[in-house]
Parts: C-alpha cells; sequence; structure tokens
C-alpha cells in the first residue's frame, strides 16, 4: 500500500529495535475473545485507475447543475464560485493543516481566520465573530442554546419564518437542556407582530427571526429590536449573507446574535455539505459565544501575529462547563468565504445582490401572468420567492426536472401546504427564466 | 516575516471579479424593495484585484505547517496523509454541484455512495447502523447522547448521570451537559486503565452512559473492556464508544464485538479526509440494533426502485444538520476505504502501532514514560524532568518548531503532568521517524545544557513566540479601518 512508506526491511528493524518478534506483541493487551477472526468484509481494493473510473461512473448517475437549470433553493443556493476561490483552497498549505494550536507555524490559517472574522462583522454590521461553525442550522441552535445561557431564562420564540430544517435542528439541540421552544406564526407570509408581542414576556431568552424569511420575504422589522428588549430577551437574527449586498444589516436592527448559512459565498451546493455557518454578537457576550476565535496580538519581536484566544471558554480547558461542545470551525470553507468575500468587494456585493434581485423580480412577475398562479404574498422580497401552482407541486417539480429545470423545495415536504420555492442566483439568465416560464405553461396546457 | 492585512490592501474602485453583465432593463435596489429595508451605506468590504488576492493567500499560506510537509505527531489527532486522488474525485460536479433539494432520482449515485459508506464503516465497527451525519466529532457525541437520552426516556426514565474516566476529551463532559445529563468522573488506576472497583461504585440506576475512548487517551488499551460492558450493561446503562482512536484498531477488532452500543467515528482522522485547517470534518455515529429507531433524520434505504431518504422514523431524535452531513467529505473517505479493502485497513493499523513504539522505545530513556507498556496507536510521555531543569513541555513543543517539526499534542491527557502525546500514525517513512527522535533527543540534551535556547524558541518560524496573554487582554478579534 502505496501510503505507509515502511519497506518490509525497516519494518523488521523497527520491531528489533523495540525488542519484539512480530507485531503480534504489541497487541497483547487486546483479549483474544474479541479480535477479528477472519477479514472484514470488505470489497476489493482499487487502484488509482479503477477508483477513478468507478467514481465517475458514480457521479454519472447524478444529474448535476451544470447541466440542469436551478432555480432551487431553501438554504443552498447555486451561486458561482469564482476560480480564484477554488485556486486557493486547493492549496494543501491550508486544505492539509490541523487546526492552528501552533500558532507559530500557523500563521496562514490564524490570519485568514482573522479577516474571515473582520469580514463577516463588515457584511452583517455586528461587533464580533466567530470563526464559524458547522452550518446555519446548528448555528442557530447553539445561539439559542447561548441566549439560554446569557439570561437564564429556557423559552425561545422561533418565528415560522425560519428555516424548518433549522427549526427542526433546533428542537433537537434543546432536547438535552429541556428548553421550550414556541412559534411565531406568520400573517400573510412575514412574521406576524401582534402575535409576538402578546407572547413576549420575561420568561423569553431570545427571539428568533430569520430575514430574508423562509418564504423568501423581507420581514418588516421596524423597531424588533427594542421590543424585543423591553422584556430583555435577546434578538437573533438568521441572515443571507448575499442579501446584506443590499439589505439592512442584522446590526441595525439591534440584534444581539446574527447568524446564518455561508454556503452562498464561495462554496459548491456540494448536496447539502460541507458548508459553514457564520455566528456573530455583541461585544458584550464575546465571552458567551461558542466556536473558535482568533484574536491579534504581537510576537516577542513586537511584530503582529495572531493566535486562537478565549480558549478559556473552550471545551478542552472548561470541560463540561464550556460554551459549548463544538471543538472545530469550517476552517476550509470559511477561507473559501474569505477570499469570496474579498474577490468581491464593498461594491461586487452590492452590484451581486441587485442581480439575484431583479431576476428574481422578472420571474417572479412572468410567473404570476401564468393562468391559475397567482403570486401568493404582496410583501417584499429579495431572491427568492413561492409559487403556488394550481395543482400538485409535486407533479410540477417532477415534469421539470425531466426537462432540466429544478425548482424547490416543495413546501409540503414541510407540511407547509401546496407550494414551492423558486431562487435566482445572477447565474440564472433572462434566457433561462423564460424557459421555466415555458415549462410552466406547457404544465398548464397540459392539465 | 509578516503580511499586510487584506483590508490594508483595499483601494477604491478596484474588483476581483467580474459579474455577469444584467440581461434585464436596469433597475434600482428603491424601485423593488421599500427604503427602511435598505442599508445605508456597503459593507465596508476591502477592495482589490484578482492577483493582489491570489498573491495575499498564496503568501499567508507559505506561513503555514501541514501535512504535505512533514510529520503532524499530534496525539489524539490523527494526522495522517490524505491520499491526493480522494481531492481530485470529489470536485467532480457529479459530487460538488449537487444542490440538496433535487429531486431522489436525481441524485442517485450520491445517495448509493452514502449507503455503502454506512455499509463498510458498519463492517468495520461492528455496528448495525450509521449515521453520516454529524459534521465532527463533538457533533457525534452530542448525536450520540441524545439517542441514549431517547432510549432511557423510551423506557420510562431518561436517568442522570454519564460516567467519564478523567483520561477523557474534553468534548465528552462538555458534550454530556448539552444533553442534559451530568458527568461523572472515574479515576484511572495504577495501570493508566479504568479503574473497575470505582466503576463499580459509580454505576448505579441514575447511570445512562459510560463513555470510553478505546485505546484511551494514553495509548493503552483497556483490556478489561469486557467486565466493564459487563458492569455498565447490568445496570441497564449504554457503553459509548469515543472513537477518535480508531486508528489502532483497524482489522483488529471491532467496538460492536467489545460490548460498545454506540460509537463515533471521525472521517477526519482514521478515514483519511484532510483537516482544512479545523474543519469541514464528518463525525458518524454507528449504533446497535436497540438504538436504530433513534437514528437521526433522515436514514438512507435501498428500495426497490433505488435509493431514496426515510424521513418516516417517530422515534428518531430528529434532524441535526441543515442536510444531510458533509458530503464532501464523506466521498473522500468513501474513495479511501475503496481503494484500502480489509488488507489494507489492516495494515494500517499495524503501521500506526508499530511507528507509534518505535518512537516510544528511542525516547524513553531521556522523557519520563509513565505507562511503561506497549502503546497502541499514540503514547505520552511527561516533561518532568526537563521541568526539573526550567524546561517546560511548550518550551520543548516550540523548540520542536526549529527542527522543521510539529509538536506533539501538549498538556493532554490531564492526567500525565507535562504531557506530550505522541501519535506519528501509519503514512510515516521511517526517515521521518528518526528525524523526530534525534531532534527530540536533541532538545533533552540542550534543555541539560543550555536551557535558555530552548526556553527562547522558536527561532526560525515566520514569527517568534507569540504572546497569547496580549491577545486576551487586548480581545483585538477584527480589523477596523
Amino acid at each position: 500500500m502505496c501510503w505507509i512508506p515502511i519497506s518490509a526491511k525497516e519494518k523488521k528493524e523497527m520491531l528489533s529495535s523495540i525488542g519484539v518478534e512480530s507485531f503480534a506483541e504489541l497487541i497483547s493487551s487486546i483479549p483474544p475473545q474479541i479480535r477479528i477472526k477472519r477479514p472484514l468484509d470488505l470489497p476489493t481494493p482499487l487502484s488509482e485507475v479503477e477508483i477513478s473510473a468507478h467514481m465517475r461512473e458514480l457521479s454519472e448517475e447524478n444529474q448535476d447543475l451544470g447541466h440542469n437549470i436551478s432555480f432551487l433553493g431553501g438554504g443552498s443556493y447555486d451561486h458561482w464560485v469564482p476560480a480564484a476561490v477554488s485556486s486557493i483552497i486547493e492549496r494543501n498549505e491550508y486544505y492539509t493543516a490541523y487546526t492552528p494550536y501552533q500558532a507559530e507555524v500557523s500563521q496562514g490559517t490564524l490570519q485568514t481566520i482573522y479577516e474571515y472574522q473582520s469580514l463577516i462583522c463588515e457584511l452583517t454590521g455586528m461587533d464580533v465573530a466567530n470563526a464559524s461553525m458547522y452550518d446555519g442550522a446548528s448555528a442557530t441552535a447553539e445561539a439559542a442554546l447561548m441566549s439560554y445561557s446569557i439570561t437564564g431564562r429556557d423559552t425561545i420564540l422561533a418565528s415560522d419564518g425560519l428555516n424548518p430544517a433549522y427549526y427542526q435542528v433546533l428542537m433537537t439541540y434543546v432536547q438535552g437542556l429541556g428548553l421550550r421552544v414556541r412559534r411565531i406564526p406568520l400573517s400573510a407570509g412575514r412574521t406576524d407582530w401582534n402575535r409576538l408581542e402578546e407572547m413576549l414576556d420575561e420568561g423569553v431568552a431570545s427571539v428568533i427571526i430569520q430575514n430574508p424569511n423562509f418564504l423568501g420575504a423581507v420581514e418588516d422589522l421596524g423597531q424588533i429590536g427594542e421590543l424585543v428588549h423591553k422584556v430583555g430577551a435577546l434578538l437573533v437574527m438568521v441572515v443571507d449573507p448575499i442579501s446584506l449586498g443590499l439589505l439592512k444589516p442584522p446590526g441595525k436592527y439591534g440584534a444581539d446574535i446574527a447568524v446564518g448559512e455561508g454556503q452562498a459565498l464561495g462554496n459548491p451546493t456540494s448536496f447539502g455539505g460541507p458548508y459553514l455557518g457564520f455566528f456573530t454578537c455583541r461585544r458584550e457576550f464575546l465571552r458567551r459565544m461558542p466556536g473558535r476565535l482568533v484574536g491579534a496580538t504581537t510576537d516577542s519581536q513586537g511584530r503582529r501575529g495572531y493566535v486562537l484566544t478565549l480558549q478559556t471558554r473552550e471545551q478542552h480547558i472548561r470541560r463540561e462547563k464550556a460554551t459549548s461542545n463544538i471543538c472545530t470551525n469550517q476552517a476550509l470553507n470559511a477561507l473559501a468565504a474569505t477570499v469570496y468575500l474579498t474577490l468581491l468587494g464593498r461594491e461586487g456585493m452590492r452590484d451581486l445582490a441587485l442581480i439575484c434581485l431583479q431576476k428574481s423580480h422578472y420571474a417572479q412577475e412572468r410567473i404570476a401572468e401564468i393562468d391559475g398562479f397567482k403570486s401568493v404574498y404582496s410583501s417584499p422580497f429579495f431572491k427568492e420567492f413561492v409559487v403556488n401552482p394550481p395543482f400538485s407541486s409535486e407533479r410540477i417539480i417532477e415534469s421539470l426536472a425531466q426537462k432540466g429545470i429544478f425548482v424547490g423545495p416543495d413546501l409540503g415536504r414541510f407540511g407547509m401546504g401546496n407550494g414551492f420555492l423558486v431562487a435566482t442566483t445572477e447565474k440564472r439568465s433572462k434566457e433561462e427564466i423564460d424557459i421555466l416560464i415555458e415549462g410552466l405553461e406547457e404544465r398548464v396546457r397540459g392539465h | 516575516m509578516t503580511e499586510k492585512l487584506i483590508f490594508e490592501l483595499s483601494g477604491e474602485g478596484k474588483r476581483g471579479y467580474t459579474l455577469p453583465k444584467s440581461d434585464l432593463p436596469t433597475q434600482f435596489p428603491e424601485e423593488l424593495l421599500p427604503p427602511e429595508v435598505l442599508r445605508e451605506y456597503p459593507p465596508e468590504l476591502p477592495e482589490v484585484s484578482e492577483v493582489e488576492v491570489v498573491r495575499h493567500f498564496v503568501n499567508l499560506s507559505g506561513l503555514n505547517y501541514h501535512i504535505d510537509k512533514g510529520l503532524y505527531p499530534l496525539g489524539s489527532c490523527t494526522m495522517k496523509y490524505n491520499p491526493k486522488i480522494g481531492e481530485r474525485l470529489a470536485i467532480l460536479p457529479g459530487f460538488s454541484d449537487l444542490h440538496p433539494y433535487q429531486p431522489e432520482c436525481t441524485v442517485q449515485g450520491a445517495l448509493k455512495l452514502m449507503y455503502n459508506l454506512e455499509g463498510m464503516l458498519c463492517q468495520i465497527t461492528g455496528m448495525d447502523r450509521i449515521t453520516l451525519q454529524p459534521a465532527a466529532g463533538a457533533q457525534g457525541e452530542l448525536i450520540g447522547l441524545l439517542m441514549i437520552r431517547a432510549y432511557h426516556t423510551k423506557r420510562g426514565n431518561p436517568r442522570e448521570k454519564v460516567i467519564i474516566p478523567d483520561s477523557a476529551h474534553g468534548t465528552n463532559p462538555a458534550s454530556t451537559y448539552l444533553a442534559g445529563y451530568q458527568a461523572v468522573e472515574v479515576r484511572s488506576n495504577s495501570q493508566g486503565l479504568v479503574d473497575l472497583d470505582e466503576l463499580k461504585k459509580l454505576v448505579d440506576e441514575d447511570v445512562s452512559a459510560l463513555m470510553l475512548t478505546n485505546p484511551n487517551t494514553l495509548g493503552l488499551f483497556e483490556s478489561q473492556i469486557m467486565e466493564i460492558a459487563d458492569i455498565v450493561h447490568q445496570a441497564g446503562a449504554l457503553l459509548y464508544m469515543d472513537g477518535a482512536n480508531m486508528n489502532a484498531l483497524l482489522g483488529i477488532t471491532r467496538p460492536g464485538d467489545m460490548g460498545f452500543d454506540l460509537v463515533h467515528l471521525n472521517l477526519h482522522k482514521t478515514f483519511s479526509t484532510p483537516h482544512g485547517g479545523g474543519g469541514p470534518g464528518s463525525g458518524p455515529v454507528g449504533v446497535k440494533e436497540e438504538l436504530v429507531e433513534f437514528l437521526p433524520l433522515p436514514t438512507i434505504e435501498k428500495g426497490e426502485d433505488g435509493y431514496k431518504f426515510n424521513y418516516d422514523r417517530s422515534h428518531s431524535i430528529g434532524k441535526v444538520q441543515g442536510f444531510y452531513g458533509n458530503f464532501g467529505v464523506m466521498v473522500k473517505a468513501y474513495i479511501y476505504l475503496r481503494m484500502l479493502g480489509a488488507q489494507g485497513l489492516r495494515k494500517v493499523s499495524e503501521g500506526a502501532i508499530t511507528n507509534a513504539n518505535y518512537l516510544m522505545k528511542n525516547l524513553k530513556d531521556l522523557y519520563y514514560l509513565p505507562y511503561d507498556r506497549f502503546c497502541q496507536h499514540e503514547f505520552v510521555l511527561s516533561g518532568s524532568r526537563q521541568k526539573a531543569k526550567g524546561v517546560r513541555t511548550l518550551d520543548i513543543a516550540k523548540r520542536l518548531l526549529d527542527y522543521g517539526f510539529h509538536p506533539p499534542t501538549v498538556y493532554f491527557p490531564l492526567i500525565v503532568p507535562e504531557a506530550l502525546m505522541i501519535e506519528p500514525t501509519e503514512t510515516e517513512p521511517k526517515e521521518a521517524l528518526d528525524g523526530f527522535i534525534a531532534a527530540m533527543r536533541r532538545i533533552a540534551q540542550e534543555s541539560e545544557e543550555n536551557p535558555d535556547l530552548v526556553r527562547s524558541a522558536p527561532h526560525t518560524t515566520p514569527v517568534s513566540r507569540l504572546d497569547e496573554r496580549k491577545a486576551t487582554k487586548d480581545l483585538d478579534v477584527r480589523w477596523k479601518g
């Protein structure tokens, strides 16, 4: 096996240096009755040539987005990944390094994380960001746990506009600690303010609002921060980083914690992962924030350098008293996000958001013109919206897929009634949107 | 040598990427959205050209140590070489360019890969089913503990405590707390193993599980594992294995055959997917039959008309990931396993154990070895002799950097003072092992003859020793223009 670089001769020398005749002596502490008696039942090993053919074949049993037109959304988006992003994250200096525990030989990773934290703060208008979490869903759950730890209160209010998958992950995360999650209903596709006001009391740890929400609507947030803070609760916002090129950032709404899915920032859709969850908060909560954090300092000669900091919050020191059990970040995905935000820059993020906005409005207007397709909500939206077909969503999604057009997810999948989501990124041309319209029209005629 | 921050390279009006031109009539944001939801000014991101961006990140990359450069003997981290073919094949568009909500009939290859990876991992661990969803070992622990909670709850009482050895990884107690349990510590005996008498005293009807790492963090196999399993099971509790050290067991023995009811694996350790500077990882959790009904949503099933996700499982603990886990990482682990096969896997563990014993044998005369027996894939030395000369373990670690090696894990496990936890893995050539031995021996000598040289190390790295206290005091965690 070419990944085990010790020759038979060397192995013999080493065993002799150790002072044993055979390898078996080294594992004599393993009781014989639990040893494997015959080889594991695994497929025959493949060479590089064979595995390449096998993987190509397996990959071709999938229909990738490049050969189809994707309007899929629901938390993962088909944005373009610039070549320079791929080129950087494919460098072995980054992808084969471990967590930067030895700062003196990890300045590359550490400085990029410091830059990542800074870029995410600029984008969200928040004070501080950690080095990233697993994904948007777990970042949301961690935000809820953090609000419990700060306030000591055990009720979380989550808007029904929160991505239902995030809601489900939140429910998984809170079951151990026994926190209560109450759902704030929607009214006309947006969080119902009256109901929120009724539900808010001094037992509430935090209010979780997604903007734009799962149905694509831009929430009417006005004085949300003041409202939530009045009862001493924290405002947790879940945001789409691409939308922040145009939309008012969570920091401006008085959010205490803002999180989100960072996939759209230079990471491929990759069948749902690996992605990264970004996590930010107000400075006063810095010590309560879960996850890794990089800080600037100086070396013994006074030169600028970076280290992992506030590790006293982390589980290898605090053990059961840690702020969270998380001990990795999604460093490579966060690096992709860093390079992405840097390439696009100040104006680029704004222009990108505007293109997504225009395309989605063009698509939505055209769809609303089709017989029987009324637009459901009149609320403003960003790059994603709900389509309510006059017949089964499931069927439409299937028949469009056969034509190489992907839409969805199906809202029925989450028990949210008949309808599906359509999302437009900068990759979708007017021509492709017109193909979607034709596909829908054909379906109406055929029905 | 230091590199400017990307913000310091910013110049107004520069761009690193060209967006597609809009093929729609120009509209302003104000025409499509109410003014009160718009931001007043764009985010203050740097404005840099593509070449500047690329040079910046390439220059920074040069400041990193990484496994492609040399030995990385971090104990319990299993820093092994990552085969290049995995990187090349994982980015095939048929894997990387799939959306999680595509119709199932368009992702049959991906589902098949996940289904077969689960099957291979079941075979390796002796478990009945495995969820691939957890993004890391720590998330796997939490998921495992929540399944333990669900199992006991279904039997009428979730119970209150989880027993954890004093040598355990810090994530174990942290995950225990999150799962709503109280962590109770069981002491190690003079052999460095779980003290059975202590364990018997601690195990009662309130205990939901024992979390055990085997081989433990001292690199020693818990040879009384069958007795431990009996004690735990007799009280109706479950036995959970932290699989961080699975690299010692491949093809030799299986958690399922030792009496474990659950195990989490780290694909980024044992199964060779790259660490990425701290992630992405993947921490699948395997369970025995009696826990299958609690596995997270969804599972993947093979039916007559292909593979599909199964969400219809009423006792499941629920969803743990926005989608299905770190698929891109799974692809690489799948490739690794398909290329190694059963014989290759066994050789991995044989190599890892041989390399560790070889290093241990050639260092234990100069460094104190508190548990002097054959080790498995890793071993723990103590820098206590050197400390007596005024050289701390941290100094030894920093001095190793000058010799071109990444240091071992230091100050862990907590039960060994001045710990140096060394795990070379099977992918190191003998020359690298000998080089490491020579450097460690040289440092032992320097600690005697010239301790200041060691104490002031490193001397040859891009920056010298960094002031961690200042970082904690200043808390400068972002650039401010």
